[in-house]
């Protein structure tokens, strides 16, 4: 075994030692630790993510003595590490990102609970994507829903305490649905790792044996991970903790903690129970429908939504959607789409929330969409990073999205009939809606303030960290547009693999 | 060339490093002066707007629910309610009666992966104990996440509710209990004589029992978990009976902080020396002892004392700090 393979057990291990670390640490090593961690992090992935793009393979890594299915195991792929590697930059330049905004937010003597909870969140993340077992999965779901909440409850203002809660409610509805998900598959398949259910899965539905208790199994580990991942009907937590939660945590939750559930829910798709039972169930078609309407629903609220955060917390919504329509087409390009949006969206959404809420502080504090008229003259960088996030979002060709939106299309097309006129409708009124939020915001970034007009003057000062971070996260953007299509060609070349 | 441009960067990023701790300080500052010319005006008149806001929407939604909400919502969600359960409860139930039968011998979970464990569990990993030898050996990287959900329970705890000398500025919750002189703890130490003689006999033998249970986790049924949560007990028994004063004695804050870090330690590095030998198919060097002896099957011993050490703390955290704000 050479040695590069044993990366991503060492980096899950590194960040979970850290986290341990940091509670006997003051805020100010606690700080510093972490950036160290998520940086060696970030370079060892990256060291995994060529390892595994030059030979084009998989392997699995033992997690102790004994092999699979006896002991525990993870496996890491072109797949798991490209996404991984998305999500490593992504949590490294919003911790940087939004510093300031956190130091001056969070209780000082307890500022390291912060970072632990960060590295917590982080070491959830890389268990669930590169775990191969189904328990392990639901530990670490553990870890991540009780690390989020701690987060969203970070700055404790009235708000957050109240979004706090109904983000643990919804969370652990969604979890124990899961967990009802994986004791139900346990007792018909009598294995938990993920290569043996799939057999078993196989014969049973050969056999026509237990159909219902299948059926109901794949029900609950959807509605649950749809409920952790904010599907249209289901947001309703999304809002208050997205848009109240101090902006590195907006950034995390809305870039990595959703994607982290999706990308369970496609593995549990694709390698456990085997993509055409599941399409043989009907269950791609309610997810189909709930991602249009999210689609719509999501962008309708961020344009009445009032302050910026809340209008890009809304977009997540609709994000969410589109990454839930390109599930539920039913086809390999659909789900290729679904895992670069979700990598894409990662990118974008973070730089928008670290930008618009340092933006409102610029701003004079009030957080009110129409006074940030004019910011692109006092803080140039801020509102660029914005815009890009914007036009990105609304889906401008040589960026990200733009790719989703035209491999979504293809897909559609792909498959035809009504599928294909319903998305073409939607992605048509969707983008349309986008336009009218995101680029009415971005022009009045650069509008100059008239004569009369009041300007507020900032209640922060600028500060280097931000700069960093959001030069990270700008660099990230544009270079996941240039390079979309090798990524797309990747993720694809992972995913025949990954079945 | 390069490492010039490192230098500087590095430079400008300790710069800004050490600008961000005058800020670390002058936030204290400014939370530790509370009146409001601290505040700009905007900051103000936006608190001002939004206290309006939320006043006109608070009488609109009384006026509101007093007349016809209350009792329109009340129904529709009790219908509501009732309908999803009872879908529910009626799916789940249907699900049960088409599993397979519980107990018969071909049922799907009997098969290679429980025939292993139960045929060569005990050869393998030394413990008498089968489920401690596939929690803490077979199954270790989950039982690892399990003490991590533990961890990550406690720091989430502790932030929201352990108050110190600043933190009823930030938070409501520490605020509550620091404006509130007649708490549960306003009367300590009660002195309760019964108790007190009780606890007396009682504790050391809970004490002890938890410590049986942990160190024979591997031979008869316990473990860490279980043996850590009767030693909690213990501790909250004896916290109850002689008041929190005494118990600072010997565990305060900083007693839990170093307990868990050295046990969740010792957990994570004796568990990176397996997880790395395994995968990488090097032979351990972690004699496995006669089975049945106390100080057999490698590291499950030392990681059952872990576990316990850490459920313990755990545990008394919770109380204490749910009680009382502090440790």
């Amino acid at each position: 075994m050479l040695f590069v393979q044993n990366f991503p057990f060492m980096t899950i291990l590194l960040t979970l030692i850290c986290a341990v670390v940091t509670s006997v640490l003051s805020g100010r090593n606690a700080r510093r630790l972490t950036i160290m961690m998520l940086s060696v992090v970030t370079v060892m992935t990256a060291a995994v993510m060529v390892y595994t793009l030059s030979t084009g393979d998989s392997y699995v890594y033992m997690m102790g003595h004994f092999p699979a299915p006896w002991g525990n195991e993870i496996r890491v792929g072109v797949l798991e590490t490209t996404m991984m590697m998305v999500f490593c930059v992504v949590i490294l330049f919003s911790f940087l990102g939004g510093m300031l905004p956190s130091i001056r937010e969070i209780e000082r003597s307890k500022y390291n609970i912060y970072c632990i909870l960060v590295d917590l969140l982080f070491l959830a993340l890389q268990a669930l994507v590169y775990t191969n077992d189904l328990f392990t999965a639901y530990v670490f779901i553990e870890i991540n829903t009780l690390a989020a909440a701690g987060l969203v409850m970070m700055r404790q203002k009235g708000r957050n305490l109240v979004a706090g809660v109904r983000y643990m409610i919804m969370n652990l509805l969604g979890s124990s649905l899961f967990l009802f998900g994986i004791v139900l598959l346990y007792s018909i398949t009598g294995h938990l790792l993920m290569e043996n259910i799939r057999e078993s899965v196989a014969v049973l539905v050969e056999t026509g044996e237990y159909k219902v208790p299948l059926t109901i199994v794949v029900a609950l580990i959807t509605v649950g991970l749809a409920l952790k991942s904010a599907l249209y009907p289901f947001e309703k937590w999304l809002p208050g903790a997205y848009s109240n939660a101090t902006p590195s945590v907006a950034a995390m939750l809305s870039s990595l903690v959703s994607k982290g559930y999706i990308f369970l829910l496609i593995k549990v798709y694709v390698r456990v129970i085997g993509f055409d039972v599941i399409c043989s169930m009907g269950v791609l078609d309610v997810l189909f429908i709930f991602g249009l309407m999210g689609m719509i629903m999501g962008s309708v609220s961020a344009v009445r939504a009032k302050t910026t955060r809340m209008m890009v917390a809304y977009s997540s919504v609709a994000q969410i959607g589109y990454i839930f329509t390109a599930l539920g087409l039913r086809s390999e390009i659909g789900i290729v789409c679904a895992l670069w949006h979700m990598a894409a969206h990662a990118a974008t959404k973070s730089m928008l929330f670290i930008s618009c809420a340092e933006m409102d502080d610029a701003c004079g504090g009030t957080h009110l969409r129409k006074n940030l008229r004019g910011a692109f003259y006092h803080s140039p960088l801020l509102a660029l990073a914005f815009s890009l996030g914007a036009i990105n979002l609304t889906g401008i060709p040589l960026l990200s999205v733009f790719m989703t939106k035209v491999t979504l299309v293809q897909a559609a097309i792909d498959v035809g009939g009504r599928h294909m006129g319903l998305v073409l409708g939607t992605v048509a009124i969707s983008t349309l809606l986008n336009a009218v939020y995101f680029l009415g915001t971005a022009v009045n970034l650069f509008t100059p303030t008239k004569e009369g007009d009041e300007v507020l003057p900032p209640t922060v000062r600028k500060n280097r960290y931000t700069v960093v971070g959001l030069i990270g996260l700008i660099a990230l953007n544009l270079v996941m547009g240039v390079l979309s299509q090798p990524i797309l060609t990747a993720l694809a070349e992972g995913l025949t693999r990954f079945a | 060339m390069k490492s010039k441009m490192m230098n500087k960067l590095s430079e400008w990023l300790t710069d800004e490093a050490s600008a961000l701790e005058r800020e670390m300080e002058a936030s204290q500052e400014r939370a530790a002066d509370e009146d409001e010319a601290a505040l700009t005006p905007a900051e103000i008149r936006w608190a001002q707007e939004e206290k309006e806001e939320e006043e006109r929407i608070a009488r609109r939604l009384n006026e509101w629910t007093d007349e016809t909400g209350t009792k329109i919502s009340r129904t529709l969600y009790s219908i509501l309610c009732l309908v999803i359960c009872l879908t529910l409860i009626v799916l789940l139930l249907y699900t049960v009666t088409e599993l397979p039968s519980f107990g018969s011998p071909d049922h799907p979970i009997n098969n290679e992966v429980s025939a292993r464990y139960i045929e060569k569990g005990l050869q393998e990993t030394g413990a008498v104990n089968i489920v401690t030898g596939m929690i803490l050996d077979y199954r270790a990287f989950d039982t690892l996440g399990e003490s991590s959900v533990l961890f990550t329970a406690a720091m989430v705890v502790l932030f929201l509710l352990r108050k110190d000398k600043e933190s009823h500025k930030y938070s409501p919750l520490a605020k509550v209990m620091h404006d509130n002189p007649h708490s549960d703890t306003y009367y300590e130490p009660k002195n309760d004589i019964i108790l007190q003689k009780t606890a007396f006999v009682l504790v050391p033998i809970v004490l002890l029992t938890g410590v049986y249970v942990v160190l024979n986790g591997h031979l008869s049924p316990g473990g860490g978990f279980s043996g850590g949560a009767i030693m909690g007990a213990g501790l909250i028994l004896y916290v109850i009976a002689f008041g929190f004063a005494k118990m600072r004695r010997f565990f305060t804050y900083k007693t839990y902080q170093f307990v868990v870090l050295i046990a969740l330690l010792t957990y994570a590095c004796s568990k990176c020396y397996s997880f790395f030998t395994g995968a990488n198919h090097i032979p351990s060097v972690i004699p496995l002892g006669t089975p049945g002896a106390i100080l057999s099957s490698g590291l499950i011993l030392v990681l059952n004392i872990c576990v316990g050490f850490v459920v313990t703390c755990t545990m008394y955290c919770f109380y204490a700090v749910f009680r009382k704000g502090e440790l």
